[in-house]
């Protein structure tokens, strides 16, 4: 690898389940810029299974797309760049081939076990059960269970340290009495990280250190105020390397290709966003809404949590999201009506046939609704989830966990995020900007003043890697190419009564032109300001009505624009909706026409 | 560029087909290579281990974990029954007894001093694996299991439901665009595989079960019904495992669909042979599909290219898989290079096609469409 400042040309790759997708970033003058982009088929699958040529073939059409050679003939990344050939610098992420997949125990679902959830999650796996002694399953159930999973790698938590219970010896004994097996590769052990009590490490490694791999960590909860992340998230990071990289077809050679270690692809995203957050000193919130996942990340007060909803997305799993969601919470979004028995066909029709896109726009419509529900459902499991207390590496005292008030609090505070940012082929290709932005409003609810970003071209992997080696180019590259930012949500929190005022504002352009006036409960309203332009924005609620001093206090900030611009969204939190159909349909006519988000003739159907 | 399109599902009326038969875990292989098997003949065989139970013994007597140890009256490895004391101890000189049994018939596999936990596993579970298709072993897999060769007919469903079964085929309804309703049904077609048209309904499918029919082979099927037979709303489409007493494939989609009528006529033309059936589904990494396979002795498999090969191209055959022409059938005729603006307002590649039953051609995306595989 060049040195860092010698860096002109680097090329990354995000090997995805589907689709392997390679961009190039270059030094323009003195600023890192991302150039171009190309992707492939990812090859991990038979007939192929090999990884690297999937790499190979993105590599080739970004080579082709940039008029720069990327690959030699004997189908070698060519490095260093110079006239006009090859990298500096490669870097990866990868999910392909299901990704990293983990169990994880604790002794009591709602503290070890979460914070190992916690652990795994953040270091990017999916976890695909929480095995723990108040799980309500009998020991043979849990037994089973585990059997049947076979996961990648097992992350084992219990007890404070030092306790003098038995409790985590018996949930390794479960794990033991299972005898589970790695789902890659029948030649190696599992891997089996415990992060539990330190006094009991004698006892854990006379159950398991003939069946397994065993590795130890720092207790995740060495005291009851505590919980310690980052040691087993390393740990999880250099076993997914040393195994599941090493098992998985084509990995071994593409860790040799590489300039700094292949990182899951959620984990870079998570990377990427605690760096943005860290540098700004915002609040952010990111979401990636798949096909088959959502996942979300949050920065709340320097705290980064991530989680998977595993059967929450817009193909494979979409059937899934109807079903959780309801028939009722679907169509609240859609102004027309629709045959029930149609629809359930539309939607099973999509997840046997994941591929296929909407070509009518009633079909867009359609999808972008459930889309809405698939978001909120994620984002409501993900408040539950990023909690206080239990949050990472924070220090509490004792009386502190006394207070009700505090415990389990989520540390989600609408009013206190930043920005908001969408990703997924759903948000990111939506034909309309304002469509992206409204769903996110909707789904998200966002509260006060807050800004709304999509990624460009899902950039943001490789980009969390990126900045584990070149953190330069990569916020460079992250502030002025990967984030489209689509303007700024201004949303009073509480209700007021339809009709009645509920928000005066007054907004001062650069220039001088003032434009002012009073939105009433249930009002939207757009004005467009370009990105790049800011607002000077002075807001005055009722008393009922909170813009993020308390209620009733005015607010003076200064509000950025972008592709849709400033949207006021009076409709309370949470929505009021019109209980009857007709009423509801003219509802979602007046905001739909506000802001942009469908042709007129979607509203007159 | 990445491939736009569903490559399709496929529909070959000579194929040579080869199936993997494994065992979950090693075991033994029974059959020689170059044998010649039935589809219900086993090829291999292993034991799971047995089920594990653990009894908290420490508790159930109100000792110490660190007494349990002392207080077994059967040690690790040795045989128990369900029922039977494995430990005992006892108090006030010897006067109260406190004991602790077996919760299952197997081992002792371990005793903890620390937990007070006692392990027990049970014996092994007897698993076969059968051949599955008619046809011959090509190759042996030490210890895992065969691979079963045959030729003849392959029909790939798009969803089914129920796992491995074998009958003879009946066609109940005289045309791919009519409705499989209770009234095709009758005991004449017990164990055997009954071919539908655009839809099956609810009741014959209620009804096939209790005829005890092998499987169904329809067009369509509405999702409303396959909750009321499933029981609850399907969330993804993982399937194959379910025991409904039946296997239903659908080759088209949800809703009511003619079946493809080349898919119809292959059936109809094999009316009476036996197939073996597969309603396995599951459509992430590494897709499977429901499958229809009518091994034919002696049938010389065709060496074309099969379409998903030969990529999409004008004339190729195309099945719409998305409204507004959903279902419909057609022949490209210009594949555009620049994406071109949908309805819906995004851009996307685009084919021009012309559809059965419309006058001009229509513009889809190709996202859209799937090929129509196979041999002629």
């Amino acid at each position: 690898m060049s040195h860092l400042d010698d860096i002109q040309i680097i090329l990354a790759t995000d090997c995805g389940s589907t689709t392997t997708k390679a961009i190039l970033i270059q030094k323009v003058g003195n600023q890192y810029r991302q150039t171009h982009r190309g992707e492939a088929p990812t090859t991990v699958e038979a007939p192929f299974e090999d990884v690297t040529l999937g790499v190979l073939n993105a590599l080739t059409e970004l080579g082709e797309l940039s008029g720069r050679k990327l690959v030699d003939s004997s189908g070698q990344i060519i490095r260093p760049a110079s006239d006009g050939i090859g990298c500096d610098l490669y870097i990866s992420t990868s999910s392909a081939g299901g990704g990293l997949q983990m169990m994880v125990a604790g002794v009591v679902r709602s503290m070890t076990a979460e914070s190992a959830e916690r652990a795994a999650l953040g270091a990017g796996s999916i976890v695909m059960d929480v095995i723990s002694l108040n799980d309500k399953r009998l020991p043979h159930e849990r037994i089973e269970r585990i059997r049947q999973l076979r996961p990648d790698m097992i992350l084992v938590a219990g007890e404070t340290d030092g306790a003098q219970t038995d409790k985590v010896v018996k949930i390794t004994e479960t794990i033991s009495a299972a005898d589970p097996k790695p789902r890659l590769g029948s030649g190696y052990r599992l891997p089996v990280i415990y992060a539990g009590n330190k006094a009991r490490r004698d006892d854990i490694k006379v159950i398991l250190a003939d069946r397994t791999d065993l590795s130890f960590v720092e207790n995740l909860r060495p005291t009851l105020e505590k919980e310690v992340l980052l040691p087993a998230r390393e740990k999880i990071h250099e076993l997914f390397l040393e195994h599941v990289m090493q098992q998985a077809p084509g990995y071994r050679k593409l860790t040799e290709w590489v300039d700094a270690d292949i990182m899951p692809t959620p984990a870079a995203v998570g990377e990427i966003l605690k760096r943005v957050a860290e540098k700004e000193r915002i609040n952010v919130v990111g979401v990636d809404l798949g096909g088959a996942t959502t996942d979300v990340f949050s920065v709340f007060e320097q705290n980064f949590n991530r989680t998977v909803s595993a059967n929450l997305g817009m193909s494979y799993s979409i059937s899934n999201v109807f079903s959780e969601a309801g028939l009722s919470n679907v169509m609240r979004w859609i102004p027309f009506a629709m045959d029930e028995r149609d629809l359930r066909n539309r939607v099973k029709n999509k997840m046997i046939r994941p591929t296929t896109i909407p070509q009518t726009l009633e079909d867009l419509i359609f999808e972008q609704a459930v889309a809405r529900e698939a978001l909120r459902l994620a984002f409501l499991q993900h408040k539950a989830f990023a909690s206080r207390l239990k949050g990472v590496q924070q220090q509490r005292t004792i009386a502190d966990s006394f207070d009700q008030d505090a415990v389990g609090k989520s540390l989600i505070q609408m009013m206190d995020l930043d920005i908001l940012i969408a990703s997924g082929g759903v948000l990111s290709h939506a034909p309309r900007a304002a469509q992206t932005a409204m769903m996110l409003i909707d789904a998200f609810l966002p509260e006060g003043i807050t800004r709304l970003a999509k990624d460009s071209i899902f950039m943001m992997p490789h980009l969390g890697v990126l900045t584990q080696v070149h953190s330069q180019a990569a916020t460079e590259v992250f502030e002025k190419d990967c984030l489209i930012h689509l303007g700024t949500c201004i949303a009073p929190r509480g209700r007021t009564r339809k009709g009645q005022p509920a928000l005066s504002y007054c907004l001062t352009f650069p220039g001088g032109e003032k434009k002012e006036g009073i939105l009433k409960a249930g009002e939207m309203k757009r004005f467009p300001v370009e990105t790049g332009t800011e607002a000077q924005l002075y807001l005055d609620p009722p008393r009922d009505l909170d813009v993020g001093l308390g209620k009733g206090v005015p607010l003076e900030s200064t509000v950025k624009g972008g592709t849709v611009g400033l949207i006021f969204d009076c409709r309370g939190r949470p929505i009021s909706f019109a209980s009857e159909f007709p009423e509801r349909r003219s509802q979602l006519k007046t905001w739909i026409s506000e802001l942009g988000v469908y042709s007129e003739e979607a509203l007159e159907r | 560029m990445a491939h736009a399109y569903t490559p399709g599902l496929k529909v070959s009326e000579n194929e040579l087909l080869r199936r993997r038969r494994t065992l979950p875990l090693k075991g033994e292989v029974v059959v020689r290579n170059g044998a010649a098997v039935k589809p219900e003949d086993v090829v291999a065989r292993t034991f799971l281990p047995g089920k594990v139970d653990i009894v908290n013994v420490a508790n159930r007597m109100g000792i110490d974990q660190s007494e349990v140890p002392s207080s077994m009256v059967k040690r690790e490895h040795d045989e128990v029954l369900q029922g039977e004391v494995i430990a005992e101890s006892k108090s006030l000189f010897g006067l109260l007894k406190s004991k602790a049994t077996a919760t299952l018939n197997g081992t002792i596999e371990s005793v903890s001093g620390v937990t007070g936990q006692v392990i027990l596993r049970g014996p092994p579970q007897p698993v076969a694996i059968n051949a599955y298709l008619e046809g011959i072993i090509v190759e042996v897999i030490p210890q895992e299991g065969v691979v079963v060769e045959t030729s003849g007919t392959l029909i790939q469903g798009i969803f089914g439901i129920g796992g491995e079964v074998t009958g003879e085929i009946a066609m109940v309804t005289p045309s791919p665009g009519d409705v499989l309703d209770e009234r095709l049904l009758s005991k004449n077609h017990r164990g055997k595989v009954v071919i539908g048209g655009a839809l099956v309904t609810k009741d014959a499918l209620k009804k096939a079960i209790e005829l005890e029919i092998s499987g169904i082979v329809v067009g369509g099927f509405d999702d409303q019904d396959l909750r009321g037979f499933l029981g609850h709303d399907l969330g993804v489409a993982i399937t194959g495992h379910e025991n409904l007493g039946i296997t239903l494939i659908v080759t088209e989609g949800f809703g009511k669909i003619d079946m493809a009528a080349r898919t119809f006529s292959l059936l109809h033309k094999h009316q009476g042979r036996q197939a073996s059936i597969n309603g396995a589904t599951q459509i992430r990494a590494g897709v499977i599909r429901p499958e229809l396979i009518i091994p034919i002795p002696g049938a010389q498999p065709r060496k074309n290219i099969p379409a998903e090969e030969k990529g999409m191209n004008v004339g190729s055959t195309v099945r719409v898989i998305r409204n507004p022409y959903f279902g419909k059938l057609g022949t490209i005729m210009r594949l555009m290079a620049e994406p071109a603006r949908l309805d819906s307002g995004s851009k996307a590649r685009v084919v021009s096609i012309r559809l059965e039953d419309f006058e001009d051609p229509v513009v889809v995306p190709r996202a859209n469409i799937e090929i129509i595989e196979g041999y002629d």
